[in-house]
This record gives C-alpha cells, structure tokens and sequence, in this order.
C-alpha cells in the first residue's frame, strides 16, 4: 500500500526526464544556481548549513582541544577568541537558521497543497544574501586586517557586548565584517519569513483550512511572525554599531557618553526570541515525527498550536534574563523571572502532549523516531535548567558560567540539532528519492547520543564549580581539569557520529535503497508525490478534508474528519 | 539607623533561616547573631560571632533529609579538585555550593528548592516518557492494525496546565522575595565602602574611607558586611567569587553595588565573568577574608607611604625615570600613573598580574622581561632592559611591603 500514488496527488511528473540526463555539468549548475523552485532552494540552504556545520562543528574541536588540560598552549588567546566566537555566530547564523528556513522552504508549500512559495524570485533573493553573508563573515579570516595583516576573524563573542566592539577596542576590520554579515543575512531572512508568512496565509489547497495545516506549516508561522519582530533590533543594533565605527557615532561609545547598555537590550530582544525562532521549526518536525512513529494522531492539536502562539507571544517579553547581573532594579528583575517562568508553562503543554501522542500508541524505533524521542529526554532537562537559570538570584551565580553554556547547548543540540537529524532521516527519501542507511543511521544516534551527554552533562559542573565561560585557559588550582578533558572527549565522540552521518548522506544519495512515494506510511500532502517531487509538486491541486488527508485515503471505513 | 536595622534584620533572618532551633527570629537584632537565645547584642557594643565550627554545626542541623544529598553532591563535587591546591596559600576551588557569606548563603538556600521542584518534576516527567516507551514500543508479534486514534481531551490538557502554573507562582514568590531581600538590602552604617574598578585584566579596589589603593587581590573583614560599588574603565567586566556572592557587572557609565558579608575568614578565589577581551582568562580575582585584627593591621601597612630603602635606591631610580610611572603609582615617590595597578605594597600581595603569576623574584623579573610570557595578551609592553637593570627593579619592587 505504501508506493501506491494516491488520486490526491495528481502525480503526473511534468518534468520530461529527457532533459536531465541531458545536461552538462554547466548546465546543471546554472539550473542550481539560477532556480526559483522552492525543493530546490529548501535543499541549497540546508547543503550550505549542513557545509557550515561542518566548519563551526571543526571551530568547536579546536577549542575543546585548547580547554582539555589547564594552562593548555594549542591555541593562543587571539585564535581561540576567534574560533570560540565564529563557532558561535556560524552556529546561530549560518547553522540554525538556513538550514531550519530550508525545511521552511522544502516543507511548507508541498504540506499545504502549493506549487511554490508565494513569492519565488524572492525566496531566491533570500538564499543567496543569506548565502553571501556567510561568505563575508567568512572573508574576516582572510580580509580581517586588510592587506597587511591577512588572518583575522571577530573575536568579540557572538554577543559582541560594547563597548568592546568600538574602533577603540576593536581595532582592524573585523568586527565590520561581522556587522555587515549579520545585516546581509539579516535582510536575507526577512525575506523568507515573509514568504513563509504570504504561502502558509494565502496559497493553501481548497480543503485546507488554518485549523487543518500540518503543525509543521503552524510551527513556521509562527517562527516567521516572530522573525519579523526579532531581526530588526539586531539590523538596527549593527546599523548603529557601524555608524559608530565608520561615522564617528557614540551610541556604545563609553568613552564619549555613549551606553554599553543599548547594545544589551537591542541584542537580547533580537537573542532570546532568536531561540525561540530556532527551536519552534525542530518542535514542529518532531510534531510531524512523533504521531507517524507512533501511529498515532498528534495529541490536542489546537492546544499545540495554540502553545506555539504563547511561546513566540511571551519570549518577546523576556529578553533581560540574560541581563539579571547587569544591576537592574529588583523591580525589573522580579518582572523578568515571572516573564521567563511564564515560558515554562506553554512549553510543558507540548511535552505533555508529545507523551500523550506516545500513550497508547505503537512506537516504531526508526532512525527519525530515536532522535525525536533523545529530543523529547533532552528538552525536558533543557526546560528544568531553563527554571534554574530563571531564578534570577541563582542566575547572579550561573550567569556566564558553564552551565549557561551547557543549558544553551542542551537547547540548541539536544533538542534542535536532534530535531534536525530527525528531520533529515525522515525526509531525505522524500527530496531525493533513497532511503537513508539504517546501520549507519543507529551507529550515528547512539555515538552523537553518547557524545552529546558526555560533553554537555558535564558541564553543569564545571559552571557550578565556578568555570566562567569564554576563558581560553585556565588555573590547575581551580579543579576543572578532569572535567574539562571529560568534555572533550565526548566532543569527539559526537564529531565521530557526524562524520558518519555526512558519509550516510553522501552514500546513500547514489547507493540508498529506492524509497518510493511513502515510505514511513506517513499522513500529510508530500507523501502524496512521487519521490523526489517533481517541479510544480501537483499536477492537480489537492483537495482535502482533514488534518490528515492520507489517513482519510488509507482507511476510507474511519476517516479523521469525522471527528475534527 | 532606620535602614540599618532593616539590613541587619535581613541577615540575621537569613542566618535565623539556617536554624531550625534557634528562637530569636521574630527579633534580630545584630549584623551577626550567634545561636545563644540568652545574649542580647547591640552594634554599638562587642560582637559575638559565630566561628566556623559552631557555623557548621548549624548548618548541619539545618540541612533537613531533602537537602542533603544535594550537599553530598556539592562536596563530591568539589572534594576531588582540594588536592591539587597551591601549597602556600590556603583556598579551597571556587564552588557555588560552598557558601561563605551572606548572599551565597541565600542563593545557596533558594538553589536547593528549585532543584528540588526541578529534581522532582524531571522523575516525574522523565518517568512516564520512559513507561510510555517501553509500555508502547511496537512488537514483532503485532498485527499490522493501527492504535485507537485519540485527537485529544479538554480535562487532561486542563490539568497539566494548571499544575505548571501553580509550580510557577511558587518558584516565582519564593524567587522574588529572595531578590528583594538580597537587592534592597540597605547599607548598614559600619560596613567596609570598596570601590571596584574593572580594567582590561587587572582589578582596581580602592577604598575610600580608609585611603587605600590596591589591586586585585581585596581584602575585607570577615563577619562585616562590604560594598563593593561596580565601575569598568574601558569595557564590560563583571566580579565573580562563587562563595561570597553571585557576579554583578562593571559596565563603563553603568555604576553598579553589590555586597559581601563573608561568615569565615579565608581565601576564595574567582575571576572576570563577563568578556572582556584576550586575556578575559587571566583576569583572577583573589578575596582574602581576615579576621578583624589581621584586617586592621593590613589597613594600617596600607595606608603607610611606600617603603624608601637607600639600599634599593638604584632600582628606584630606574623606576622613577623609565616608562613605569607612566602606568603604576607608587604613593610618596613621583609614580602617579593610573593605568597600571598600584604598586605602594607590592611586596604584599601573593601575586601579581591579576593572580596569573605568583610575586616572586624570579617571576617578577620575567614578567618585567616578557610580560606577553604569562599573559599574552596584557597591555604592559616589555621594558627592553638589561637584566642587571631589571634585577635592581626587582630588587626595588621587593622592599614595597
């Protein structure tokens, strides 16, 4: 039953096969470069994520090599400030958000019954100033100093607090490499949550309602519209800082009256949203993965989307517990802790809903489904650590320490990065058309699962032993050596997982089995469609009746919306 | 006065908070109370302090069956790294579970809650995703039906709502009063003022009360409260010292306060938390906390002029006429600079270059030579002397007690 087409797809491939056989090497990079369909671009931007992954994945290594042994000489000072800061900003900016946006631009047409994105020369336009940004950030390494001092890259943090990123701290190029990166892949962006925003509002197929979008196409949404809101402050934050460098402003100049805490509050009302805008896409594939693997309907869909709503509502509002040490009135920080401790409350109705989603069910332990279920283990810890840190007073201590970098960590690997597998073992078949290897797919979920808990466990420790982040060496007297080494170690674990994960990718792409059009019996439009899809996704536009129009095909006898 | 009592009242109730015993929580009165309800203490008069061991033991009375093993844990934690400590100065690695002055203490306190709350939420949820897991698993036996479809349920999604809201408003109150107590906790008159100066990898503490100017490594009396009041010279740094209290920033242009009030005499170690630049790593932080004899004999050596040995007169010579004083004062000679940290008693402290190297001859001498030798990143250039020169600096340098 599985490979059968379904009638709702109309699945005639109107791409003549002739033409690709056909092609050049020119021809098909131009048909890449030139493109406007929105797999293709989807797969561009998730290519150059993972490509930077990669990077930012080597940066890492290279500081957890420095921190292994106490007064360790690998690094000095300047390189490790540049590789623990370009580690940051490749991972949030050339990470996170490309390769979350490709599943946005992959995902959210062919969910909802589209042909495309609702503005596709624009979707191209994003892509590349996203893709250019990148490039210019990298450029710093080679241009940071201009042409007399080649090798240079930021090495401010990937906070950049001021006043340390002014001319007068900041000497040299590099930190207007970095303002006008994040501008550009900034404006790059934009554009893509606004295509989100018109597709996801304006070119559902007839049947499909708000109310009956995949919560994937509601995740999106959602991340887009608080996109918008979290973007601007950190364009107009650069902006400013590029005026003070290049025009001789003062707004972080301290020296000359400026504040050091403008540029706090316009970072964070960009960076805490910005988290929500990584994690609400990897929420919404494991609400795509988890009912399929346990064959089950998603538990209280209207109270999901309804949480996401409250997520992206209330993360607006708290933004200054990142800013509990930085003496602002008990008033204020009383406000913030409410605020944040708010958050908690949305979030622990989705994992309450993803157990109930399990409850009852039959859960199948395929590759996409072991990571969902490590995110579900992982995110929950990442919740609790969040409370903690939500304690304002308890924050006066963690704050920059390691357990801040072990909480973000559990964030943004142990519940986005393994979303992100997820994602990819589950819709690979679907973009290319072979399943992904299985062995190696089990190999690489328990090495990255081991890895990840070794180095990331850890480091609550070393924050409660009072190990401050961002210090490219450290005392033998202050009894962090063991677990610095620990923490390394279970880097390179979880470097040995990716490694293979990116053999997987490539092996499979001209080995993998032949995955057909529905290879995981899943519910929603895509599995509709031939594997790959063909250019315009449906030759004739679907109608549905329900959040899960294959369901309503497949078992005829006990449709869904029967009971929506 | 009216602000003073309402400070001692706040560290006194903390102090009361640890004892489950003690009787006198409805009316404190001093800075610092002992255990004995029949003593009555007034500011003005001899204080009764509680010494390490009769602190302990109420700590120990104190800490109920729920939260001991969290401070197991925490002594597990920090067991293994007392070994490795340096041999002449006496200190135990920093740790947040090892609270020695007020503020820790309380955060201490409220630390334990939440990870109780937290500790027991995980169990709890981790529990049922586990059970559901294992209880749920397809197996091979099964036939190829699908489960009941369930789409949802007003009742359930009601309640596990309203059970995290309820936890919130509980970590919140007991958050907020902590806050409270801990922000606007008013200065009592007797407390030790120190001016914190944040620069690119050294600390400044000047205080201006007693006349003193010193450098990275504060003194303070143990049993008194201290203010520390927060300015940075060039960028953002922010003071942290685990045992004593939670980090505030230094912020250029954004004065901030903090404050201390250590229960047991002792050196504790921290450093810059906050950024600051290359050598963020090496900006260390050492608090010697004295008893109040020891820390009025060091205020007495501290307010004394430098040290002037006509035997040492070449080495200041040489001082007084290279690029030194361009940096570092040395108060009763013509070193005014302010760059650089002061050096009227260096020969006292333990280390110099803001704790990265210990103050001896030897290593003196190399970080004149080369100080990009042990911080690679400090803003002190080489002197380009001779070592004959350096060693009658050093020689100087030496005699600064």
């Amino acid at each position: 039953m599985a490979d059968q087409p379904f009638p709702i797809a109309g699945s005639l491939d109107v791409t003549p096969p002739r033409v690709r056989e056909q092609m050049t090497v020119g021809e098909w990079l131009h048909a890449w470069v030139v493109t406007v369909d929105h797999k293709r671009l989807g797969i561009l931007y998730i290519v150059y994520a993972i490509f930077f992954l990669l990077v930012a994945g080597a940066e890492a290594l290279a500081v957890r090599i420095q921190l292994a042994r106490p007064d360790n000489h690998f690094l000095t000072a300047d390189v490790y400030d540049r590789m623990f800061t370009m580690h940051g900003t490749t991972m949030v900016f050339l990470v996170g958000m490309p390769i979350l946006f490709g599943f946005g631009n992959y995902l959210v047409p062919i969910m909802i019954g589209a042909r495309d994105m609702a503005f596709p020369r624009l979707n191209a336009f994003s892509f590349w100033l996203t893709a250019f940004g990148g490039l210019l950030l990298y450029y710093s390494f080679i241009g940071g100093y201009g042409l007399y001092g080649m090798g240079n890259a930021p090495d401010v943090m990937w906070l950049a607090y001021a006043p340390l990123t002014e001319k007068a701290f900041s000497p040299g190029h590099t930190m207007d490499y970095w303002a006008l990166s994040l501008i550009l892949s900034g404006f790059g962006t934009l554009g893509t949550a606004i295509n989100i925003i018109a597709t996801a509002l304006s070119m559902r197929c007839r049947g499909m309602t708000l109310f009956r979008m995949p919560l994937f196409v509601w995740l999106m949404l959602v991340t887009s519209a608080l996109t918008l809101i979290t973007i601007t402050p950190l364009t107009a934050a650069q902006i400013m800082l590029v005026i003070d460098r290049y025009l001789g402003g003062h707004f972080f100049d301290t020296q000359a009256g400026g504040s050091a805490m403008i540029w706090l509050h316009f970072f964070w009302i960009f960076g805490h949203p910005e988290v929500y805008v990584l994690v609400l896409p990897a929420f919404g594939m494991a609400n795509e993965i988890i009912p399929v693997f346990s064959r089950k309907a998603i538990f209280g869909y209207p109270a999901m989307a309804a949480a996401s709503i409250g997520i992206a509502f209330v993360s607006t509002g708290v933004w200054a517990h990142h800013m509990f040490t930085v003496g602002m009135t008990s008033v204020g920080n009383t406000f913030f802790v409410l605020s944040t401790m708010v958050v908690g409350i949305p979030t622990g109705i989705k994992i309450f809903n993803w157990l109930a989603t399990l409850w009852g069910g039959k859960i199948q332990f395929r590759p996409p489904m072991l990571f969902c279920l490590a995110f579900l283990f992982q995110f929950l810890i990442a919740g609790l650590t969040g409370i903690m840190l939500s304690v304002a007073p308890w924050n006066w201590q963690l704050h920059n320490s390691y357990f801040v970098i072990a909480h973000f960590h559990y964030v943004l690997v142990g519940a986005i990065v393994f979303c992100i597998f997820a994602g990819i073992y589950y819709w690979y078949p679907k973009a290319i058309g072979r399943m992904l290897d299985e062995t190696l797919a089990k190999w690489h979920f328990w090495l990255f699962l081991i890895g990840f808990h070794v180095t990331f466990d850890t480091m609550h420790f070393a924050g409660f032993l009072g190990m401050p982040r961002s210090i490219y060496t450290y005392e033998a007297d202050r009894g962090w050596g063991t677990l610095n080494m620990i923490v390394s170690i279970g880097g390179f674990i979880q470097a040995i997982a990716v490694l293979i994960f990116a053999y997987n990718l490539i092996h499979s792409y001209f080995r993998g089995r032949i995955a057909g059009n529905d290879p995981w019996d899943a519910w929603t439009l895509e599995w509709s469609t031939p594997s790959p899809p063909p250019v315009y996704n449906f030759a004739t536009d679907p109608v549905v009746h329900s959040r899960r129009p294959l369901w309503d095909l497949k078992h005829p006898e006990d449709p869904d919306w029967k009971y929506e | 006065m009216k602000g003073r009592r309402r400070f001692n009242a706040f560290v006194a109730q903390r102090i009361f908070l640890c004892d489950s015993v003690q009787h006198q929580r409805g009316r404190p009165r001093a800075l610092f109370i002992t255990p004995h309800k029949s003593e009555t203490h007034n500011l003005q008069q001899h204080h009764r302090y509680f010494d390490a061991k009769q602190m302990s033991s109420i700590m120990r009375k104190h800490d109920s069956p729920s939260t001991r093993p969290f401070l197991w844990a925490a002594f597990l934690l920090v067991k293994p790294a007392l070994s490795r400590a340096w041999a002449q100065t006496k200190h135990t690695p920093p740790s947040i579970f090892a609270p020695a002055s007020t503020p820790a203490h309380e955060i201490f306190g409220l630390s334990m809650f939440v990870l109780a709350i937290t500790g027991g939420i995980f169990v709890v949820v981790g529990g049922l995703l586990t059970f559901a897991i294992i209880r749920y698993r397809s197996r091979k036996d099964d036939d190829a039906s699908e489960p009941p479809q369930i789409y949802g349920s007003v009742q359930v999604e009601l309640a596990w709502t309203v059970v995290p809201v309820l936890i919130v408003v509980v970590l919140f109150l007991t958050t907020a009063r902590i806050i409270f107590a801990v922000q606007d906790a008013p200065e009592p008159k007797d407390a030790l003022d120190v001016t914190v100066v944040g620069h690119q990898f050294w600390w400044e503490f000047r205080y201006p009360k007693l006349g003193i100017v010193t450098a990275n490594e504060l003194h303070v009396p143990v049993k008194q409260a201290t203010f520390l009041h927060l300015l940075s010279a060039d960028v953002m740094h922010s003071f942290w010292v685990p045992e004593l209290a939670g980090k505030t920033d230094l912020i250029p242009n954004h004065p901030n306060d903090m404050w201390i009030a250590p229960q047991r005499t002792g050196l504790f170690l921290g450093q810059c938390a906050q950024f600051c630049g290359p050598e963020h790593a090496k900006m260390l932080l050492r608090v010697y906390v004295d008893t109040p004899e020891e820390f009025q004999a060091w205020v007495k050596d501290q307010q004394q002029p430098a040290v002037d040995d006509a035997a040492v007169a070449a080495g200041r010579h040489l001082f007084e006429t290279q690029a030194c004083t361009n940096c570092h004062a040395v108060n009763g000679t013509a070193a005014i600079g302010t760059f650089g940290p002061d050096l009227t008693h260096l020969a006292t402290r333990d280390t110099i270059a803001a704790g990265a190297v210990k103050n001896t001859p030897q290593d003196l001498h190399e970080w004149i030579k080369d100080p990009a030798h042990f911080k690679e990143g400090v803003l002190m250039p080489a002197m380009q002397l001779s070592d004959p020169q350096i060693d009658q600096l050093v020689a100087y340098l030496d005699t600064l007690k």
